[in-house]
Parts: structure tokens; C-alpha cells; sequence
């Protein structure tokens, strides 16, 4: 019997497992028939899973763990039974933002605490000279992208709340604002920092891998109610996506291609290649990058959610004061990721957290959801 | 607010034809302060101007997510909430999701003077869709005419007949190979094209 479903998306690249899935077929061998909606916003498709028009939706993975704690909206338990992307996120900024910091700079340009620092030294002759704040734009309260540039911009002692202006912007609108000078930077998803940088309107600052070794990003979220009454859709489901992130790994080329079309990202296949080659020019005048770890789709033990993820995006979360601390909470956190099921679906023994070495970022001590509140008392600047 | 005065609502709406329906359905209904928002680019800025009770907003704009930012972090503008909050009326959520629009509310506004903006926000949502619709419809009718006269003279010159029978032709044709009409004149149209 085939079951039918609908997925919404974002068309971003690291929709790239579920996109492919459902373009090669690999959700129909499952006996899946999987209608992928394209949506505008993550208000969208959060409320569309809530209410149940989508039965499942590449979701932001802090939006999935708010849902489930009922913060800033419904409160709607989800279950994530495998990721779809770790990483691949970058900050941009503006011409005149990067000169700024590169003259300011004590140290490697690619070492997140120098330019951190460098920026907190440009936030000040700023505030001294009687300029704006400066402006950095995301995609979502509750984002890896929030999280990423606050974690970045307060380890150089930059209060995001109060030395600057935090902004949403919807990704595709972000080159065209950054080029009228609205903002002075981004943190967003491939492939819209390519696209700034080949526009010629920014410079890609840092990839997120420098912040944060892994960090979970977007996740195949259904509600939690729905897997338990289709625990065999769930795992075909999770098996299809499965294949499609295995396929993304090893026909690059061919997945451009699918993505590039209109129906799902239809921006230039070159670029979406780019992104998922970790090999990205990062300034108008052409240097190119590479990262290992700039995005993560279907290799490295990527696609199985840790639950230390999303302690790690619930830790972002009480910092920001988006939420107070409980144990409760961290434990619901901790239970929308799921390991248990990515492990039914598939059946076989993938790389685990423990193996990939400790959960640390660029600054701060080793993250330990067993000592959440002696992680959070080490940052100097915070809400909670 | 007090409680006999209309409460300020803000339309979020890049679709001015939408968002005058639904502005004249508001006044219609005795709601003065209304206030259409098309411009996107300043939309922020201007919501913090209004200070409104009530902001309605199409599903098809991708601004949503601002929106939501601003009534997270704000402290300049009182806290308005999603209208998706209130769990018990689960049939009046689905209804607005399906009409494609979504609203956010200032806490304290009391959910029986809520209930009759929105009924009005989805039924004329969905009378703009049906109208919308319509002239898709007459759109498509009138483009269908245009073919079937095209493909009308083109027989008639070609095989020297007169308009009724050009027509009957195409007719009897659609009929015996199951298609319509206007499919039947476009191939005409096309094949006269290629054989030019």
C-alpha cells in the first residue's frame, strides 16, 4: 500500500537528501508518495506540521526542539529520526564591514576569535564616532544561525543585544540587502553566501565549521503523535532520506543538477556545487576556501541526530534568554533528537558522537549537557 | 485600547487587491483602524510606528519570519502573539491556514473580540482565492475563443469552407478523438506553423 505524504521544504541546499529522495525515486521504492512543498517562510511550515497539512518538513533543528517546548508559540512535540545537514552555514559581510575588520586584526584571519575581537574594536570607534549599530540579519529566532553569530560575536566581547541590531531576513532577500546597505552582514545557508560573494556584494567571513565543530542545522522533523501511530512510514521514510543524503555524496554533479531546477532551489547548479564541495570562493577577487566540514549531508555520521545536539541548541537557547533552564526541558530537548529510530529504520551501526571526538567550539569549555549550568556560567556575556 | 474602540489592525499584504478586500470588510464591520502595509522593505520599521493590536499577514510572504523575530525579541513594541497559540479552536487555525493567511495578536485582546476579525480575514481570503479563480477562468475561457477563431480561418482558407463548417469540423474532430476543442485548434494552430 502507498502512503501519501506531504513534506514541505525550504529551498536551500541542505534540503538536498529529501529533495533528491523524492527526484530519483527513492521514496516511491519505499512505497511513499511524497508530494515536497516548497515554502516561504519557517513560520509556514512549522504551522503546517503543527496542524497536520504537512506530515513531515525539513525543519530548522532549533525550531523542532522550541515546538516541542512550546517556546515563543504551540507547543507540539516533534520527533527528528535523522538529520539533514550538519553545518553549511557562513557569515557574510559587506565590503566595507570586512575592510574594517581586516584592518583591525591581531591574528589569522580565519581564526574566529580574532575577527570576534576585531569586530568588537570596530563596534567601539563605531560607538565612538556616533554611527549606527551595525546591522547582522538571520533567518529565524529560533536558528543555528542566531545562535552561531551571538556565540561568535560575544566570545570578542560584542553583546549582540545591545552593541548591535539582530534582524530576520528571508535567505533569498539577504545579497540584494546587504547590496543596499540595509545590513552589514549575515549568517545564512548555501547557497546565499555564494551568491553574495559572486554578485560581488560580500565576503564570506567565516564558515560555521570554524564556530562550532557540528552543529546540527536542519533536521526531517514529523510530529512526535504521527510516529508513533506510523512507525513504519517513519522508518521508510527515514530509509529514503537515507539514500538520497548517501546519493548526494557520490554524484555531486548529478544532485546540482536536480537541485539547480526551478521547482526545487533553481539557483546555478556551478554554485549549489560548490556548496556541497566545501569549496567555496570566499571574495569577490576569486580565493577560494575549501572545509572538510562545511557541509555535512550524508558522510561522517551526519545523518544520525545526536541528542547532544540539540542539548547543545537548548544550552543556545537558556544563553539567549529564549527560555529558563530546566532539567525537564533539556531532557524534552534531548528527546526530540532521535537516535532510536534512525537505528530501526536503517539497521546498522553508523558513527556515533563519542567517536567524532569531544562537542567543542572555537571557545569556552567542552559542552557537557550532564553540567549544563557550569557550561552556561562560563560565558561572560549573556541573558539568562 | 479601550474596550468600545476599534482595535488598529495592520494588513501585511504585497496583493493590494486582497488587501482592500479585506480593508472594506473590516470597515464594513465597523473596524476604522486599518491600515494596509505593501512595501516590505520598511515593514518593520513601520510595524513599530503602528503599534497595532492586531497584525494580518498572507502565508505567501516570506516576511512571516521578520514578523516573528520582532515579537520575540521586542522591547519596543508590546508582545503580540500567533494567533496559532490558542489550541482549544483547532477548526478556526485550519480554516486560516487553508485560506493562506495568518494573524498575531497583542496579549490581553479578549478572544471574543478576536473571533469575528478573523472569521472575516479567512472568508474574505477565500472570496479573494474564488474571485482570483474566476478570472483565471474567464482568462483561460477568452484565450481559448482567440484559438478556436485562429484555427477557425485557417481551415476555412485551407480547405475552402465556410465558418460553420470549419467550426463543426473542429467539433465532430474533439469529439471522435476525445479531446477538447481548444486542444484541437491549438494543434491546428501549431501544424499550420510548422508547415509554413
Amino acid at each position: 500500500m502507498t502512503s501519501q505524504l506531504h513534506v514541505g521544504f525550504i529551498p536551500l541546499v541542505d534540503a538536498a537528501a529529501l529533495i533528491v529522495a523524492v527526484d530519483k525515486g527513492f521514496t516511491a521504492a519505499e512505497g511513499l508518495d511524497v508530494t515536497l512543498v516548497r515554502e516561504v517562510s519557517w513560520s509556514n511550515i512549522r504551522d503546517k506540521l503543527n496542524i497536520g497539512l504537512f506530515d513531515a518538513a525539513h525543519l530548522l533543528a532549533p525550531v523542532a526542539i522550541a515546538s516541542s517546548l512550546g517556546i515563543g508559540h504551540v507547543k507540539v512535540p516533534i520527533a527528528a529520526p535523522i538529520n539533514l545537514g550538519i553545518n553549511g552555514n557562513a557569515i557574510t559581510v559587506s565590503p566595507a564591514l570586512h575592510a574594517a575588520i581586516m584592518a583591525e586584526i591581531d591574528g589569522d584571519r580565519f581564526d574566529p576569535m580574532a575577527t570576534a575581537r576585531a569586530l568588537a574594536r570596530v563596534v567601539a570607534s563605531r560607538r565612538k564616532s556616533g554611527a549606527d549599530p551595525l546591522t547582522f540579519a538571520m533567518t529565524f529566532p529560533f536558528s543555528t544561525h542566531n545562535y552561531q553569530l551571538r556565540f561568535w560575536m560575544a566570545a570578542g566581547g560584542v553583546d549582540p543585544d545591545e552593541d548591535v541590531r539582530l534582524v530576520v531576513l528571508p535567505p533569498p532577500f539577504m545579497a540584494e540587502t546587504l547590496a543596499s546597505g540595509q545590513i552589514d552582514a549575515f549568517c545564512v545557508g548555501a547557497p546565499w553566501n555564494a551568491i553574495a560573494v559572486d554578485r560581488g556584494v560580500g565576503h564570506i567571513l567565516h564558515f560555521v565549521a570554524d564556530i562550532l565543530v557540528r552543529a546540527a542545522e536542519k533536521v526531517l522533523a514529523v510530529r512526535q503523535s504521527w510516529a508513533e501511530r506510523h512507525p513504519e512510514t517513519v522508518a521508510a521514510l527515514v530509509r529514503a532520506t537515507q539514500r538520497g543524503a548517501d546519493f548526494v555524496e557520490q554524484n555531486r554533479a548529478e544532485t546540482a543538477r536536480v537541485l539547480a531546477q526551478p521547482e526545487w532551489i533553481g539557483v546555478d547548479a556551478e554554485v549549489i556545487r560548490r556548496s556541497l564541495d566545501g569549496r567555496l570562493k570566499i571574495s569577490p577577487d576569486g580565493t577560494i576556501r575549501e572545509c572538510g566540514r562545511y557541509l555535512l549531508i550524508g558522510r561522517e555520521g551526519a545523518e544520525r541526530p545526536e541528542p547532544v545536539q540539540a542539548a547543545w541548541l537548548y544550552a543556545q537557547m537558556v544563553r539567549w534568554g529564549q527560555t529558563a533552564v530546566s532539567p525537564d526541558a533539556l531532557k524534552t530537548a534531548m528527546g526530540v533528537f532521535r537516535p532510536d529510530l534512525y537505528d530501526a529504520a536503517l539497521g546498522r551501526g553508523r558513527a556515533t558522537q563519542s567517536s567524532l571526538g569531544p562537542f567543542a567550539a572555537f571557545t569556552g569549555p567542552v559542552f557537557d549537557p550532564a553540567d549544563l549550568a557550569g557550561y552556561l556560567r562560563s560565558f561572560a556575556i549573556a541573558r539568562r | 485600547m479601550g474596550a468600545d474602540t476599534s482595535p488598529k489592525i495592520v494588513i501585511v499584504d504585497e496583493s493590494p487587491i486582497r488587501a482592500a478586500i479585506l480593508q472594506e470588510g473590516l470597515r464594513e464591520a465597523g473596524y476604522t483602524d486599518v491600515v494596509h502595509i505593501s512595501e516590505m522593505q520598511s515593514l518593520l520599521a513601520r510595524i513599530y510606528a503602528l503599534d497595532p493590536d492586531i497584525v494580518v499577514i498572507d502565508l505567501e510572504n516570506p516576511s512571516r519570519d521578520s514578523l516573528e523575530q520582532m515579537f520575540q525579541v521586542s522591547r519596543a513594541v508590546r508582545r503580540p502573539i500567533a494567533m496559532f497559540v490558542d489550541q482549544s479552536d483547532a477548526a478556526s487555525t485550519q480554516a486560516a491556514v487553508d485560506a493562506g493567511v495568518s494573524a498575531y495578536i497583542v496579549d490581553g485582546l479578549k478572544k471574543e473580540r478576536i473571533k469575528p476579525i478573523l472569521d472575516l480575514c479567512v472568508s474574505r481570503f477565500n472570496a479573494f482565492a474564488k474571485l482570483q479563480d474566476e478570472l483565471d477562468r474567464t482568462k483561460n475561457a477568452l484565450e481559448e475563443r482567440k484559438v478556436i477563431d485562429r484555427a477557425k480561418g485557417i481551415l476555412m482558407k485551407l480547405k475552402g469552407l465556410t465558418e460553420e463548417e470549419a467550426y463543426v469540423l473542429m467539433r465532430s474532430t474533439a469529439m471522435r478523438e476525445k479531446k477538447k476543442i481548444g486542444e484541437i485548434a491549438q494543434s491546428i494552430l501549431t501544424a499550420s506553423e510548422l508547415l509554413k
